[in-house]
């Protein structure tokens, strides 16, 4: 019968539902996976004091010497341009998030959102080709370093580029505060800013914080844009102007030359396994930070 | 003779909550049986365990039986078979997004009936039963969600007889509607009592006096009291019963 | 005269001082923001003007992208992104139908939404990586379009899956039960009334992954983009001229080299390399917003 046809194609359809659903935990485990395997060779290989303690990264050393694997200037690098990105884009996107979700009216922020969603769609390697070719010489103009290519003009870019999630998350955290809260307060005569600090602010406490560290998340991770703004100088900063070199920027940068399968090679994958981690906790943060927010809210 | 319907001992908890606790009743055939009591009494529930709804709801756990024309309806194999037997109205009023023809071809299209003829007939059939032909036959391209409260709570009824149910359900379907719809609806059930069991979920006394033949009074999840119409309003035996039928509890 | 009893105090009008000023500064934040972003790529299209022309979308490129135009590069970016969406689409999608509609809440649930998070952070070099461990090596692909459409498709996997959970979610609970009570199988519902009805928003975000995917540079950068790579002339093979197993030229790779690596580049070139780029994802992403915007003013309830 034909009926009975229908139900197995649906079995069928539903069988492929069932797999697929799996496909995320998937795809997260094959690349923890693939990334351990690539890197696993080497890790005997390394000294891990040396790893997270000395500056010297010669992966690749010449002939008869040895090679040294020690990637403390490299996460120096990425702590910095992050802290300086966190510096421009916290403030400059909590306080976007506040005016678009309270004060804006109904056309502004209209506005202002799509203007921001398109700012986050930019590709990143057109914001390192700007970091690149606009931002940087002003920046060495207005400091007098010699070079564009630094910490500085890294960090603004990466700010740029943090901002707009920064945004998003943020004004969704406000809005999903429900309006009667709002109603509430302005009724006992608290001005709009009072609502906002004493009572907007702790309600949506959680879900602020977790854009914050989405926005990081997104900052520590992102690689075209360090690559070009940087300047590649494998130190640790002395001063705001230095250039530097992040973990993303090292391997995006390195990868092409290393030998597959080679020591380097391998080194690199070490790197990556380094930011996994590193990205990994920040969003299982930013999970628990929300979930703290649901359980709250049903008591 | 065997009730058409039958509840043994049947009980329904979500997450350990009790929401029905150990009722038993049965329901003969063409006949109208109103399931009466307050908010939370599990009415709604019961219901969806005729039609085994209640197995899309995650939580939910059900013990005990529901018996339909004796067989159980827990070791029947063809759930969708079942709730083509068993029809539902919902307390809110449920247009689909789709035109009014097809709201009411909906049911007989997934059973497998292809031919416009037959579905035309069948649409028609249905929209008369649940008297709104006469205001929708010019626009049966509307979307149902654009129809009217009352409107949409009549299409739902004419989806649900579109399958020709021996059992029909309806779960508060006045709440949402304004009286002269109400009435209608009531006619509409009278006229179908000839050739259908019809469960009537209601906290409205005075539509169950109007329209049931037997009672079903629940109150927290336990039945109190179960007999026909007459003798539950003029001599309830426990007092519970007079005090809720008579309005002094609700 | 006595002063009206409704006259504010002066705590009332700091209040309002205050409010007034949180008001300008976050403004000021918003406005800095688009402002700056607004300046940067105005210049852009300033500095890229004298580059501008259609010769430049047509043309092939020539002499390390200092002549010619950007052809190969384009097609190879669309390319790459309708193979990648139609990996990512349909496992996206059931991934979504899964969690939404079948999966019950429940540990197993919570972990596969915390993958889907998860897998959205991860950085795109590391994706970079996992693609050339895992497509062109251990796959044995080899540096090629089909490695590198697989490796964005694995990171576009959690944006399908969220916008359309979002979608599916957006249709409401009592269309479902009303055809189950109609003897409808979860599938039928899903079929004839859930999924048409969440249609708009699954391709809106089906739209933002293909954005995400045109403008993308890392995780191409090891696993099949190459810098130059000539390819035929004439109409059909200008259309289709790299084969799933070849490497490709892509927009956003062909920018990263010229901008870091060719001496001598023109920086007109440069510029109008990047306008083209950015127009591309921009002018996608518009689409996906428009198309949003139109779903949300024409729903069926």
């Amino acid at each position: 019968m034909n009926l009975s046809r229908a139900r197995i194609g649906e079995r069928l359809i539903e069988a492929f539902i069932f797999l697929s659903g799996w496909s995320a935990i998937f795809g997260m485990a094959a690349i923890t996976l693939f990334l351990l395997r690539e890197a696993a060779p080497v890790v005997p290989r390394i000294d891990w004091h040396e790893f997270f303690t000395s500056t010297r990264w010669i992966p690749a050393p010449a002939r008869g010497n040895e090679p040294h694997y020690g990637a403390l200037a490299l996460i120096v690098g990425t702590l910095t341009t992050t802290l300086v990105a966190m510096l421009v884009a916290v403030p400059t996107g909590l306080a976007a998030a506040v005016y678009i979700s309270e004060f804006a009216g109904r056309r502004a922020r209209e506005f202002f959102k799509v203007t921001i969603e398109l700012l986050a769609a930019v590709p990143s390697v057109v914001w390192g080709f700007i970091g690149l070719m606009l931002v940087g010489p002003v920046v060495s103009e207005v400091t007098g370093a010699p070079l564009g290519t630094n910490l500085l003009t890294g960090g603004l870019v990466l700010g740029l580029m943090s901002a707009p999630v920064i945004v998003s998350i943020a004004e969704d955290a406000l809005r999903a505060v429900p309006d009667s809260y709002r109603e509430a307060a302005l009724a006992l005569g608290a001005s709009r800013w009072e609502l906002v600090h004493r009572v907007l602010f702790p309600a949506a406490r959680n879900g602020l914080l977790a854009a914050c560290l989405l926005g990081l998340g997104r900052a520590v991770g992102e690689t075209m844009a360090v690559l070009l703004a940087t300047g590649h100088a494998n130190q640790i900063p002395h001063s705001l102007v230095d250039p530097v070199r992040t973990l993303t920027a090292a391997i995006a940068a390195e990868l092409g030359e290393a030998p597959r399968g080679g020591d380097h090679y391998r080194a690199l994958f070490v790197l990556g396994v380094v930011l996994l981690v590193f990205t990994f906790a920040l969003n299982l943060a930013a999970e628990l930070v929300v979930k703290g927010v649901r359980r709250r809210g049903r008591s | 003779m065997t009730a058409h319907l039958e509840c043994r001992k049947l009980s329904v908890s979500y997450g350990g909550v009790r929401a029905l606790d150990e009722v038993s009743f049965e329901v003969p055939r063409r006949s109208i049986c109103a399931i009466v009591g307050p908010a939370n009494s599990g009415k709604s529930s019961l219901l969806k365990c005729l039609n085994r709804t209640i197995d899309f709801v995650d939580t939910a756990k059900v013990t005990g039986e529901v018996l339909l024309d004796g067989t159980a309806v827990s070791k029947l194999r063809d759930v969708l078979g079942l709730r083509r037997r068993v029809g539902m109205v919902f307390p809110l009023p449920v247009g689909l997004p789709m035109s009014v023809y097809d709201n009411v071809a909906y049911a007989p299209r997934s059973r497998g009936v292809r031919a416009k003829a037959e579905l035309d007939v069948i649409v028609e059939r249905a929209l008369r039963q649940a008297m709104l032909w006469d205001e929708v036959k010019d626009r049966l391209a509307l979307l149902g969600t654009r129809l009217s409260g009352g409107q949409q709570q009549r299409l739902t009824l004419a989806r649900a007889l579109s399958m020709e149910p021996e059992v029909l359900c309806l779960d508060e379907f006045s709440i949402a509607i304004d009286p002269v719809t109400t009435m209608r609806i009531e006619e509409v059930l009278h006229e179908l009592k000839r050739t259908t069991t019809i469960i009537l979920a209601t906290n409205l006394v005075q539509q169950a006096r109007r329209l049931a033949d037997q009672v079903v009074f629940l109150n927290a999840a336990k039945l109190v009291e179960v007999g026909d119409v007459v003798s539950m309003f003029e001599r309830p035996r426990v007092m519970l019963t007079s005090r809720y039928l008579g309005g002094a509890i609700g | 005269m006595s002063p009206s009893p409704f006259a504010p105090t002066a705590h009332e009008r700091h209040k309002e001082a205050v409010t007034a000023r949180a008001h300008a500064v976050t403004l000021a934040a918003t406005v800095a923001l688009s402002l700056v972003v607004v300046a940067l790529f105005v210049t852009l299209v300033v500095r890229a003007a004298p580059a501008l022309s259609g010769a430049l979308l047509w043309e092939n490129p020539a002499d390390k992208g200092k002549a010619g135009g950007l052809w190969a590069p384009l097609i190879g970016t669309v390319w790459l992104v309708v193979l990648s969406v139609l990996l990512v689409t349909p496992v996206g999608v059931a991934a979504a139908i899964y969690l939404n509609e079948y999966a019950r809440p429940g540990p197993t649930t919570r972990v596969i939404s915390l993958a889907v998070t998860s897998l959205a952070g991860v950085p795109s070099i590391v994706h970079a990586l996992f693609g050339l461990g895992a497509f062109v090596l251990f796959a044995g692909l080899g540096a090629s379009l089909q490695a590198a459409a697989c490796t964005i498709a694995v990171m576009n996997l959690p944006v399908v899956i969220a916008s359309a959970r979002e979608a599916l979610g957006s249709v409401p609970h009592a269309f479902r039960e009303a055809c189950w009570n109609l003897g409808a199988s979860r599938w039928h519902t899903l079929r004839t009334v859930v999924l048409p009805n969440s249609l708009g928003g699954i391709l809106t975000g089906v739209i933002f992954a293909v954005s995400r995917a045109a403008g993308e540079t890392a995780p191409i950068l090891f696993t099949g983009a190459v810098f130059f790579r000539a390819i035929p002339d004439g109409v059909p093979a200008r259309l289709a001229p790299y084969g799933l197993d070849d490497p490709f030229m892509a927009l956003a790779m062909h920018l990263h080299v010229i901008a870091t690596q060719v001496s001598q580049m023109p920086p007109e070139r440069t510029y109008a390399t990047a306008v083209v780029l950015v127009t591309l994802v921009l002018l996608i992403n518009s689409v996906a917003v428009v198309s949003r915007l139109r779903l949300r003013k024409h729903r069926k309830w």
